[in-house]
């Protein structure tokens, strides 16, 4: 951490100003999802871990194979039980993290480990319980995150990137990739096409797939199944889409914590933020 | 060159700080509050209740689940849960080839009855290719005969004050200290009277099996398999599930599965 500090202290030499940056709304909306996506997370390994395999279509093939994943334990050549990921055909060894995991004297032998789900032991009836809680926490954020955001300015603002932010896409990578950060009032390319994606593609596809899932949705909105191709493919959609979320959660947390982590938490817990004097005096911002 | 090197150090700091925080995911933390009865897990669980207000709301009354082309039925259909009860009163039916089946209709209705598996044979039939769809995740897609549960209401004159339908089970499960419980289900009558809820005796063309409920099996094709009670024994028609097992409204239901299984 003596980095951030020296950072820190740099940041006062620099005497930098503070804006007010995150409105009342983004900053509730993003807390509340920060829990729900967690609970979410877990609670959906959980539901997984009931049948840990993945198909495309309509249904699951047992007479026939169109799987696409699935996370087994085995039992290996030497008498000991493994745990064997089978992706696009190609069987992996992840003994210890998948399929078997736990300490060797007490093996758990389920698709994800006891520390990634809740419960932490198998039940499913509670697995559902969280979930389906945390997803209408989640779609209310949403919808309000939504209609906030196209009246208070956010999401044409901060979110909707624009033609400039596409063409400086390249610069606003390598950037990121020098840990070179501007402090600006606005959200620069990378962070403006990365938030778009998640928010405005990501989250309502995870909201679309997971009401394909629903036998009761599917009665009311059967085109639900066709655009997706399946009830099963919506399902292994909605399983690729957690993983870009996850994926997403780490860069954010990478990123946070490598420009400054104090900075970019108070901006999302007061509002404050502190800009570079450049960005203060309307110098250019990206 | 100096600014290369910060710029290395920040970034194996921040990846140590970030992996650290991995195994706070270890979630054994939150067990107690969602054991069973624990008030956040009850209070969790009350979103079932709106999940079942706003699909009756969004969801016609009579909309249909998705129907299937024969192409379409690609493999038997899975069974799951119990597939072979050892209850002495259906192995002696299943040995007569349930020759001296009865379906028995009771409860707050007009006119009893007691139907033999002829007698709803030539009841109106209705043979409907779905997708069921089990609450562990996976989907299997078959050919299901029967007759129509709303018929079977309407010929025993089911009361107005009736609210929902409970199908008693002649399959057992083994709950360990609680010894055998018997499989019971029930739905609400907008789901009992819907065009695609049927008794099915007939599967794929030919007689249910057994692993698939013989001889008579619930369709609820807008709900979870779970819904879909095998081996019915009997139907009773109910104001409150209250009196039924320890009161949640099926047998997978007082084990903590949510009532409504439309998702």
């Amino acid at each position: 951490m003596a980095t951030a500090i020296d950072k820190q202290k740099r940041d006062i030499n620099l005497q930098r100003t503070t804006i007010r940056r995150h409105g009342l709304a983004t900053r509730i909306t993003h807390w509340i999802w920060a829990v729900a996506l967690f609970f979410l997370l877990l609670s959906g390994l959980q539901i997984f871990n009931a049948h840990p395999s993945l198909y495309i279509g309509e249904q699951s093939g047992f007479a026939f194979d169109n799987s696409v994943l699935s996370i087994r334990a085995v039992r290996g050549t030497d008498g000991n039980a493994e745990g064997l990921t089978t992706l696009l055909g190609r069987p992996v060894d992840t003994t210890g993290l998948l399929g078997v995991s736990g300490p060797e004297e007490d093996r758990a032998y389920q698709a994800f480990p006891a520390w990634l789900t809740v419960p932490s032991y198998h039940d499913l009836a509670t697995g559902r319980v969280v979930h389906f809680f945390f997803a209408w926490l989640f779609a209310a954020t949403f919808a309000s995150w939504f209609a906030a955001s196209l009246i208070n300015g956010h999401l044409r603002r901060d979110i909707l990137p624009t033609f400039s932010d596409i063409r400086g896409l390249p610069g606003s990578v390598v950037e990121h990739l020098r840990f070179r950060f501007h402090h600006g009032r606005s959200y620069n390319g990378l962070q403006k096409i990365s938030y778009a994606i998640v928010l405005l593609l990501l989250f309502p596809l995870m909201v679309l797939t997971g009401l394909t899932m629903s036998p009761g949705m599917n009665a009311a909105v059967p085109w639900l199944t066709e655009i997706f191709g399946g009830r099963q493919t919506a399902r292994t959609i909605h399983f690729v889409v957690m993983l870009l979320l996850v994926g997403f959660f780490a860069i954010h947390i990478l990123m946070v914590l490598a420009a400054g982590p104090i900075n970019e938490l108070r901006s999302m817990v007061t509002g404050r933020y502190r800009i570079d004097q450049e960005a203060a005096e309307g110098g250019p911002e990206r | 060159m100096s600014r290369i090197i910060i710029n290395r150090r920040r970034l194996l700091t921040v990846t140590g700080v970030a992996a650290s925080t991995l195994p706070l995911a270890g979630c054994d933390a939150l067990d107690g509050m969602l054991s069973s009865g624990a008030t956040a897990r009850d209070a969790m669980a009350k979103a079932n209740d709106l999940t079942y207000r706003v699909q009756r709301f969004l969801i016609g009354a009579d909309s249909l689940a998705k129907e299937y082309t024969e192409s379409e039925i690609r493999q038997g259909q899975r069974p799951n849960g119990s597939t072979d009860p050892t209850d002495v009163t259906y192995i002696a039916l299943r040995d007569s080839a349930f020759a001296g089946y009865r379906l028995d209709v009771g409860g707050l209705v007009d006119r009893p009855l007691s139907l033999s598996l002829d007698e709803l044979r030539n009841m109106p039939s209705r043979t409907q290719i779905t997708r069921h769809d089990c609450v562990e995740g996976w989907s299997c897609i078959a050919k299901w005969t029967g007759v129509p549960l709303a018929a079977v209401l309407d010929e025993a004159r089911a009361k107005a004050e009736a609210r929902y339908v409970v199908f008693r089970c002649f399959d057992t499960m083994n709950l360990g200290l609680s010894g055998e419980v018997a499989y019971y289900e029930s739905i609400d009558m907008l789901d009992a009277r819907h065009p695609q809820t049927i008794l099915a005796y007939g599967l794929n063309g030919a007689p249910l099996p057994i692993a698939n409920g013989a001889p008579l099996r619930l369709r609820v094709e807008r709900q979870l398999g779970y819904k879909m009670a095998k081996y019915v024994r009997s139907i009773e028609l109910a104001s409150d599930l209250a009196s039924y097992g320890q009161g949640n409204g099926g047998f997978w239901e007082d084990l903590g599965y949510d009532w409504y299984a439309g998702i």
